[in-house]
C-alpha cells in the first residue's frame, strides 16, 4: 500500500493518491445507490429516514443498511490496511458541532455527500450554492477558532 | 426485498471504505483542509474531485436509464430554487463541520474506529435534526 502514501511536493501532509482512491470508491458507492436503488447518497437526509425524522420515500430498512454499511466499511479497511489512530474533539465540543451539524443539513437539505458528491457531479444550481457556503463557513471558522488559538483535537 | 437491503448495505459499505481510504475519518486532515491561512492539505479536493468524477460519468449513463437496475423507478431531488433556508443551513453545516471536523458520512464511518467520539457527535446530529422539525411542525 505504499502508493496510497505518495505525497504532493509542496504539501508534505497530503495524501492526493489515497484521497483519489477513496474518491473514486465514495463515487463508485453513490453510482450503484444512483443506478440500483434511483436514489441520492445523501447521508444526512439517508440518516434522518433511518430514525424516522426526514419524510421521503427510501425504505426505512435500506436507509439502515445504508447507515450499517458506513462503519463496516470503515472496519475493513482498518483492519486490511491499518493506519494510525485518528484524534477526536473532546465530548462537548462533538456535542455542539453535532447539534450544528444536524439543524444545518436539515435546513440546507444536505450535506458533503448529498450536495457535494452527487449534486455538484449534476450540475445541481442548488448542490453548487450549498457547497460554495459550507466550505466558506467551514474553512472561517477553522480560521476564527486558530486566531482564538482553540485547540480542539485530542 | 433482499435488494432493497443488499443495494444500500453494499453501497453504504463501499462509501465508508472509501471515507477511511481517503482519510475523511480523521478530523484532523479534514480541518486541514478547511485550514487554507495555516499549513493546508489539499487530500480532501482530491476525495471529492475523484468522487465527483465518477458521479459525473453515472449521470450521463443514468439519463439513458427508464428505471434503476434494482428499483422501480427513479425518485431523484428537482429543486432549482436557491432560497434563505438552503444558504443559511449550508452555513450553519459549514460551522458544525469546521468545529470538529466532521460531517454525517465520516461520523457513521468513525464508529468502527472510535465509537464513543463517534455516537456523541451522532446522538447530537440526530437532536438538532429532531429540533428542526419539532419547531417546523409547530408553525
Amino acid at each position: 500500500m505504499s502508493l496510497l502514501a505518495t505525497t504532493l511536493p509542496g504539501f508534505p501532509e497530503a495524501a492526493p493518491l489515497a484521497g483519489l482512491a477513496g474518491g473514486v470508491l465514495i463515487g463508485m458507492a453513490a453510482a450503484l445507490m444512483l443506478l440500483g436503488a434511483g436514489r441520492i447518497a445523501g447521508v444526512s437526509g439517508i440518516a434522518a429516514r433511518a430514525f424516522g425524522i426526514g419524510s421521503g420515500t427510501m425504505p426505512r430498512f435500506g436507509a439502515w443498511a445504508f447507515l450499517i454499511g458506513l462503519p463496516l466499511g470503515a472496519l475493513i479497511v482498518t483492519s486490511l490496511i491499518g493506519g494510525a489512530a485518528p484524534r477526536f474533539a473532546g465530548p462537548v465540543t462533538l456535542a455542539i458541532a453535532g447539534l450544528v451539524v444536524g439543524i444545518g443539513t436539515r435546513l440546507g437539505g444536505g450535506c458533503t455527500s448529498g450536495h457535494g458528491v452527487c449534486g455538484m457531479s449534476r450540475l445541481s444550481q442548488r448542490s453548487l450554492v450549498a457547497v460554495a457556503t459550507f466550505m466558506a463557513t467551514g474553512m472561517a471558522t477553522v480560521a476564527a477558532m486558530n486566531a482564538l488559538g482553540l485547540k480542539v483535537l485530542r | 426485498m433482499m435488494r432493497d437491503i443488499l443495494v444500500p448495505l453494499a453501497g453504504g459499505t463501499i462509501f465508508g471504505a472509501g471515507l477511511t481510504v481517503g482519510g475523511m475519518t480523521d478530523p484532523a486532515r479534514v480541518r486541514s483542509f478547511l485550514d487554507i491561512a495555516g499549513a493546508w492539505d489539499p487530500t480532501l479536493a482530491f476525495v471529492m474531485g475523484g468522487a465527483v468524477l465518477v458521479m459525473a460519468l453515472t449521470w450521463v449513463l443514468q439519463r439513458q436509464m427508464l428505471r434503476p437496475f434494482f428499483a422501480e423507478g427513479f425518485s431523484l431531488p428537482d429543486r432549482s430554487d436557491i432560497t434563505p433556508r438552503l444558504v443559511g443551513g449550508s452555513a450553519l453545516f459549514g460551522i458544525g463541520w469546521g468545529i470538529a471536523g466532521l460531517c454525517p458520512g465520516p461520523g457513521f464511518a468513525a464508529l468502527a474506529i472510535e465509537p464513543v467520539s463517534a455516537a456523541i457527535f451522532i446522538a447530537a446530529m440526530l437532536a438538532g435534526m429532531g429540533l428542526v422539525r419539532l419547531v417546523e411542525g409547530q408553525q
